[in-house]
């Protein structure tokens, strides 16, 4: 007899999960979407600011005063990378660029460290994580909570590149770099305000993930949990990212408990992987990428 | 011509290496120390040697070394990771005076057990290791002190029975083991079905994959299969992530044993409340309150010269296994100097030493450290030495022991680890040792 | 890129020729006499083992421009199937059982090569992540490829080919480093052949390369194929030659950002640039750790070097990548070209061999 309360309570979970997912993917989109970059230094940059909270928090600083100092920080450092790493390399390949963000995630991790020290942190949201129960499947709170910040997130991003003239100019680099140019758009600029973007969806996942998982070295490795989502969506897509990010964490969570067996379990590091992959033998680039033209 | 360059910069490496290594003094014993204090498991590192370091410190000041051989040692940054430890290997190894490695990293450890073996230096692996390294028969320089991977499992069982009242009341009970997806996690696989034969309770172990900071199916179907106890066999961010699970599915943390690799305040920390009333099992009992860990505060940080750079982490979990760690191996030097003289020794002699490391309650007390671990017994052919193990609960803001120092069934193992560890003979052409000394050469 | 089309040196004898014999002198002659255990243990024979790794996915990436993030898989690949098959089949001579692992590793990568059919850029790389992720899943899982050691980690067998055992640190760096000289043989024979110019013309315009009649998907599956055979020998060396123990944890996601590193920074579609990256990766960081230890140890602890280290080399791999992209190699030559051209003239730009 199948058991639908318990499918709909791993569905349900996988979904809240997924949610966590986007919010580390769309930091990629904001960048890989503008720049081409692939920036893998999200993972640091999330690190570094969980870290900066979490530490001035302990030392005494109210909460509403550290969130805005780490704020300013991340903008601050999401400028600086946009200035002294990514400027001199344009127009580089991607893999160069790529390459260039792991070696940025060194730098900031081990600064981080040096900083604030090594030591691991709870980090306390002020959110109790009781499950409620509805019909009998158990929801959690704080995953809940979750779910709502990284949608107000997405809404005001959203709304931001539609209707201010910075969020113009980011759709028509987007779309096509040298148009954009011609028409005389600011690029530094743009890049600058992306970054920014970039340092703030650092902060929040960098909050949330620590406080799921506690702060400390290891909360720069869920940018792994974003790259299927990535892979599924589009890299450049930020509505693929939200899709693909619930899609994953649905399809994980459900293939962790009903094919896991099959090949006694923990296949979840993998299973994402050969869902994107096989959805993009259908579909080369991801749900909403764009498609790539060819011509002779 | 471009190679040649880098050789030299190689070679000009190789010197300043050579170049830091200080002639030894008149007697000294040296610790080359593969330490992490960066990346995903700093915290254990810095708690480890910094504990072993502050006991090490402590005999030099207070005592003037081990009887007036002066205790030395250097680190070398491993990240945990295999490489860089064989490469600190490679550069401490010709070091004069060399007592012990102690790299606390499975991975690093199972690299140097060929090496150490021909360079006859022991190997100690406080509390983890090589299971069937116990059997000194075959394994004549390693030493897996206090407890190995199965004595562990073994303890668990038998503090899950001493809750239910009795070894016969564990029929018919359910344990669940999540266990971590690596070689370390799956190593306990078949004893936990050993001993659910024997005991009867029915068993379910579940994967966690690496790095485990997703557990939401896992706990799904742990709420499903409603087990009376869940065993964590965790790893780094596993654990934190494990506890704040359990509270949202809403299984009770009190029934959750945590084992040696999931029961330090860097695992229960970042899961804030919830962890709350976990229990996880230890060799050393944490806390401050040992004679030894005040002349400790008092001697060493005294004169300022502690290792942690944060105090309050005192008498923590990986700091008191540092100093546990540090007892065993200046004791194994002691017992080593009455045999060969008070001078600095080779590595074969204080292997000697380690397979004579006998410390019973009263020499335990003596040292200080009542309390704070049972006793050792080590021969040449038991390197484990049948270690203690006692339970403690999380409060929130420190571990406070739950129950009696448990012995782990070690008749019931021992058969086990023979049979693997002649298995390892066979297949290295290993000559089984037959008495004490010396151990056969390779 | 213009360089790309002439992948190999001119026959002409050159200076780098020259240099290249010296070089082998002295690898054979010289540092196995003079060179420490630590420098041949610890520094050459890994560095030995990350060059020929990094010259395989050069081959795959720098010459036939696929990208791929799962070089440590096949590396896992090769050192296991090598422990298999020297376990599992008696009195199998261990070159054969090299040749195998190479072999097998061939074929998991041509496996894990298929989406390259369909995929390009980042979305090949990261595809080739669900590699890095089975393989060590499978081998973590499966007991049989450990052969139900109880801790998953496997003993390597001694390198004993035609009755020499190469024991001893000596011997395991001539082992490794006649398998590096003849693999890498073998690699510049087969770019000079008409697959290497596949390789090229694929990298340089696929759509151009299939109008004039470059099979693409054979070449693309080739690429996989042999530049995985090499990963996997590599894997061999670093298990077998090196640590003499594996487990799988060793060969994670940083393993296979640092031969991508390796090949990045010593230069794309350079077989002396994968040797050049591979001295800088292993060499540089210890020379760092050991300067550091030896000025500041006694401020710091090593805990606060090590961070500080780690800050120093990210800065440094950007400050490269801005000033020379084309990485070390095109660097060195820049540096080199006015010295060299006193001693030999017809020496052009385009040496990339």
């Amino acid at each position: 007899m199948f058991d639908y309360q318990f499918f709909i309570e791993v569905l349900v979970g996988g979904l809240l999960s997924g949610v966590m997912y986007s919010l580390v993917a769309i930091g990629f989109v904001l960048i890989y979407k503008t720049s081409g970059v692939l920036n893998f230094a999200q993972g640091a940059m999330l690190l570094f600011a969980a870290l900066t909270f979490v530490s001035l928090v302990e030392r005494g600083v109210p909460f509403w005063l550290a969130l805005s100092a780490t704020l300013v920080i991340m903008v601050v450092l999401g400028i600086t990378v946009e200035r002294t790493v990514l400027r001199p390399l344009v127009n580089q390949s991607p893999m160069t660029l790529f390459m260039a963000t792991l070696g940025l995630s060194y730098i900031i991790e081990g600064a981080a460290q040096l900083l604030w020290g090594t030591q691991v942190h709870g980090l306390d949201l002020g959110i109790d994580d009781v499950p409620f129960e509805v019909g009998g499947v158990l929801i959690s709170q704080f995953d809940l909570f979750a779910a709502a910040i990284a949608g107000t997130l997405v809404t005001t991003f959203a709304l931001f590149f539609r209707y201010t003239r910075t969020g113009l100019a980011f759709r028509a680099v987007a779309d096509d770099q040298f148009a954009a140019l011609a028409v005389g758009l600011r690029l530094p600029r743009v890049w600058a305000a992306v970054w920014t973007a970039a340092g703030i969806v650092a902060l929040v996942a960098g909050l949330l993930w620590g406080a799921r998982l506690g702060v400390q070295f290891s909360l720069s490795l869920v940018v792994l949990k974003a790259l299927p989502v990535l892979v599924l969506g589009g890299f450049d897509s930020v509505a693929g990212a939200i899709v693909g990010g619930l899609l994953i964490g649905a399809i994980e969570k459900l293939a962790e408990v009903y094919v896991g067996p099959l090949f006694g379990g923990g296949i979840v590091a993998w299973a994402a992987y050969v869902v994107a992959l096989g959805f993009l033998l259908v579909r080369p680039s991801g749900l909403f990428g764009q498609k790539l033209v060819e011509r002779v | 011509m471009r190679l040649s360059r880098s050789l030299r910069a190689a070679a000009l490496a190789a010197a300043i290496a050579v170049g830091t290594v200080l002639p030894g003094h008149a007697d000294e014993q040296f610790f080359p120390l593969q330490s992490y204090r960066v990346g995903p498991y700093a915290a254990g590192g810095t708690g480890f040697f910094g504990g072993f370091i502050d006991y090490l410190n402590l005999i030099n000041i207070r005592d003037g070394g081990v009887n007036g051989v002066k205790l030395t040692w250097e680190e070398g940054e491993t990240q945990y990771e295999v490489e860089r430890g064989v490469e600190v290997y490679e550069r401490l190894k010709s070091h004069t005076g060399v007592a012990a490695w102690n790299p606390l990293s499975v991975g690093i450890a199972y690299a140097m057990i060929d090496r150490i073996t021909k360079d006859k230096v022991p190997l100690i692996t406080v509390n983890h290791g090589r299971t069937d390294s116990t059997d000194g028969r075959v394994f004549p320089y390693v030493f897996p002190l206090l407890l190995n991977p199965y004595s562990e499992t073994s303890g668990i069982v038998n503090y899950v029975a001493s809750r239910e009242g009795g070894a016969d009341k564990l029929k018919g009970k359910k344990i669940v083991v999540l266990y971590h997806g690596s070689p370390y996690g799956k190593e306990t696989i078949p004893i936990y079905k050993l001993l659910a034969d024997k005991y009867g309770f029915s068993l379910e172990q579940i994967e966690v994959p690496h790095p485990g900071n997703e557990q939401q199916s896992q706990w799904l179907s742990i709420r499903r299969a409603k087990p009376d106890y869940v065993v964590l066999r965790g790893w780094g961010v596993m654990n934190p992530v494990a506890l704040k699970t359990a509270q949202k599915v809403g299984f009770p943390v009190d029934h959750i044993i945590g084992n040696v690799w999931s029961n330090s305040e860097e695992d229960v920390i970042p899961a804030g409340d919830a962890a709350k009333g976990y229990v996880a099992i230890t060799t050393q009992a944490s806390g401050a309150e040992y004679p030894v860990l005040q002349e400790v505060i008092k001697t060493v940080y005294g004169a300022g010269k502690g290792n942690l750079e944060d105090k309050k982490r005192i008498g923590s979990v990986y700091h008191n296994l540092g100093i546990v760690n540090g007892i065993l191996n200046v004791e194994a030097i002691r017992i080593a100097q009455q045999k060969f003289g008070k001078r600095t020794l080779t590595g074969d002699e204080v292997r000697w030493g380690f397979e004579h490391l006998q410390l019973d309650p009263a020499r335990v007390e003596a040292l200080g450290a009542k309390g704070l671990f049972h006793s050792i017994n080590v021969t040449w052919d038991n390197h484990e030495g049948d270690g203690r193990v006692t339970f403690q609960q999380w409060e929130g803001t420190k571990w406070k022991v739950v129950s009696d120092w448990i012995a782990p069934d070690w008749a019931f193992l021992r058969p086990i680890i023979e049979k693997s560890a002649a298995a390892y003979a066979a297949e290295h052409n290993i000559k089984i040792r037959t008495s004490d000394d010396p151990p056969v050469s390779q | 890129m213009t360089t790309a089309a002439h992948p190999v040196a001119g026959r002409r004898l050159t200076a780098n020729h020259l240099g290249i014999a010296v070089l082998l002198t002295a690898a054979y002659g010289v540092i196995p006499f003079a060179g420490s255990d630590y420098l041949l243990d610890a520094v050459l024979t890994p560095f030995l083992a990350l060059a020929l790794a990094a010259l395989g996915l050069n081959l795959l990436t720098g010459y036939a421009g696929q990208v791929s993030l799962g070089s440590a898989a096949f590396l896992a690949v090769g050192a296991y199937a090598a422990y298999n098959f020297n376990l599992r089949v008696h009195e199998l001579p261990f070159l054969v059982s090299l040749v195998a692992a190479g072999r097998v590793a061939a074929a998991v990568g041509v496996g894990f090569g298929l989406p390259s059919l369909r995929l390009r850029g980042f979305y090949l790389a990261v595809s080739t992540l669900a590699a890095q992720f089975f393989v060590q899943w499978a081998l973590t899982k499966f007991g049989w490829f450990s052969n139900d050691s109880p801790s998953g980690v496997i003993d390597a067998p001694p390198l004993a080919v035609a009755g020499i055992t190469f024991s001893g640190a000596v011997g395991r760096y001539l082992f490794s480093l006649t398998v590096v000289v003849i693999s890498t043989l073998l690699a510049i024979r087969l770019l000079r052949s008409q697959v290497g110019r596949n390789f090229i013309a694929l990298r340089d315009n696929e759509t151009a390369a299939k109008v004039i009649g470059v099979p693409l998907l054979r070449t693309k599956l080739l690429a996989f194929g042999v530049s995985s055979f090499i990963v996997g020998i590599a894997g061999v060396l670093w298990a077998f030659a090196y640590l003499r123990t594996v487990e799988p944890a060793g060969f994670n996601l940083d393993r296979s950002f640092g031969i991508l590193f390796i090949i990045i920074i010593g230069g794309l579609a350079s077989i002396r640039g994968a040797v050049l990256g591979a001295a800088f990766m292993v060499v540089f960081p210890l020379l760092l750790s050991r300067l550091g230890a030896a000025l500041l140890g006694d401020i710091f602890n090593s805990g606060v070097l090590e961070m500080s280290q780690r800050i120093v080399i990210g800065a440094l791999i950007i400050g490269l990548l801005i000033a020379e992209p084309r990485g070390l190699i095109a660097l060195v030559d820049r540096l080199a070209e006015p010295i060299l051209r006193r001693f030999s003239r017809p020496l052009s730009r385009s040496t990339q061999s």
